[in-house]
């Protein structure tokens, strides 16, 4: 599964994580987040997310 | 006064004694826009102030060093307080170049006409060297926009940390061991509550990465700089980060007939338990800076509000507005308040307390009019259960509801 960053503010979607604070379960893949769903950090919306270059981003290793 | 940091690093800031209002912070003790020159081989200017005083910032340099020599200016943060001098300053500097990471550049270009600028766009892990010193770049999203970053000098040691660490102390003097270090912290929390709680999470991944730097001393871009007690305000940040709720319970109340003031107090009297430090205020006598620094590192707080018009007392709504902003995380939360004919203001708190995502042990507690005895009684009671549980998160570390920096 994709992951996804924030264009706003940098935050990485890692499905394998979701967003459980935001009722997002583990294992939700980015394109089955409701559309409504904000970035969590920053209130962004979902389409100001973009498939995630690698190398992951900071966040994400330190997320990991 | 002295200005200087290290041997040719020297404060060139403006001290604003007289704001009392800052974008609706309440400036108690006024405010300090802090820009930093660097001499070198190459002189560089970290951040800028407040556009009324760029003529100021302009002198000070003036008074140090010939304008055309500066050759950088770093622009940690976007926002107007720092860069809102940018467009006189970059004016005034014929050979400089605007040093700032990618999201910085947009925010600058859709505030100021940024078209005659150098530019100069860094990433986390660049550097410029400026002859003997080094400026090495480390981007801190969401600390507290999204364009935000900090400075490191190492062979300084000196970190310019922008907002974060800072304070709103307006004082002539420019170090932490120069003030009462009961004032720099108080005036540091308060800044933490109003402006750096929503990003606890960001703040925690950022306190693990500058652990990996060498600081001798902190400059962030408000208030005094730290050389003394950089020990004590990382330890700080390092608790409200992780919501570390101290035993204390507030309760925080608007009433019309004072029917919610009575339950209030007898709250307040259930709650004053030794060991537990219990807090009465009264929306309209208090302002909603202090009450988000007093609910920053409490365990517990009571809410209420009476009903007017069939919802929440006006300032209530907004005190509930602003904290549900901040996102203050970990605490337990408990309703109440009177009402006529209609009910709504406590189960409106009572919304507000769980949209908040706070544990909400028991539903909202209410009085028809005027609280009956046994009413009073059970706030009393209530105080008592509010106490206990505040004892018991402080002593476990145990928040309430949504859990702390949680992945």
């Amino acid at each position: 599964m994709k992951r996804y960053a924030c264009t706003v503010c940098s935050y990485g979607y890692d499905p394998a994580l979701g967003d459980p604070e935001n009722g997002i379960p583990r294992g939700t893949p980015f394109e089955d987040l409701p559309e409504d769903w904000r970035c969590p950090w920053c209130g962004a919306k979902k389409s100001e997310f973009v498939p995630e270059q690698e190398p992951p981003s900071e966040v994400h290793k330190e997320r990991a | 006064m002295n200005r200087t940091l290290r041997e040719n690093i020297d404060w060139v800031g403006h001290v604003d004694w007289t704001v009392r209002d800052f974008h609706g912070y309440d400036t108690a003790r006024g405010a300090t826009y802090n820009a930093y020159l660097v001499r070198d081989d190459q002189t560089a200017l970290i951040d800028a102030v407040k556009a009324p005083y760029a003529d100021e910032l302009l002198g000070s340099i003036a008074a140090l060093t010939d304008l055309s020599g500066v050759k950088f200016v770093v622009c940690n943060h976007a926002e107007p307080d720092h860069a809102g001098g940018l467009p006189r300053v970059m004016a005034a500097l014929p050979n400089a170049a605007l040093v700032c990471d990618k999201k910085c550049a947009t925010a600058l270009s859709q505030h100021h006409d940024t078209t005659g600028w150098k530019m100069r766009i860094v990433a986390t892990g660049d550097t410029i060297s400026l002859g003997r010193r080094t400026l090495q770049f480390l981007e801190t999203p969401m600390v507290h926009w999204p364009e935000s970053m900090f400075t490191y000098v190492p062979e300084e040691k000196l970190l310019f940390s922008m907002d974060a660490f800072g304070q709103h102390y307006a004082t002539s003097q420019r170090f932490d061991d120069e003030v009462p270090l009961g004032t720099v912290m108080e005036e540091a929390k308060i800044y933490y509550a109003n402006i750096v709680m929503p990003f606890g999470k960001q703040v925690a991944a950022l306190l693990k990465k500058t652990a990996g730097l060498d600081i001798g001393m902190i400059a962030p871009a408000h208030g005094v700089i730290w050389r003394k007690h950089i020990p004590v305000i990382l330890e700080a940040y390092q608790n409200w980060a992780d919501c570390r709720p101290k035993p204390k319970v507030l309760v925080i109340y608007d009433t019309m007939w004072d029917s919610t003031g009575r339950m209030a107090r007898a709250i307040l009297a259930g709650a004053s338990q030794p060991g537990v430090e219990a807090q009465l205020i009264h929306i309209r006598h208090s302002s909603l800076t202090r009450i988000a620094t007093e609910v920053l590192d409490a365990a517990a707080v009571a809410f209420g509000s009476s009903t007017l018009n069939q919802g929440l007392m006006p300032m209530a709504g907004a005190v509930l507005t602003y904290l549900k902003g901040l996102r203050p995380v970990g605490k337990v939360g408990f309703a109440f308040g009177s009402h006529g004919w209609s009910g709504g203001g406590p189960e409106a708190v009572n919304e507000y307390l769980r949209a908040m995502k706070w544990e909400v042990p028991r539903e909202p507690l209410k009085a028809q009019y005027r609280p009956t005895p046994n009413v009073l009684d059970e706030c009393r009671a209530v105080g008592g259960m509010l106490a206990e549980k505040a004892r018991e998160m402080a002593a476990d570390r145990k928040v309430g509801g949504r859990q702390c920096n949680e992945p």
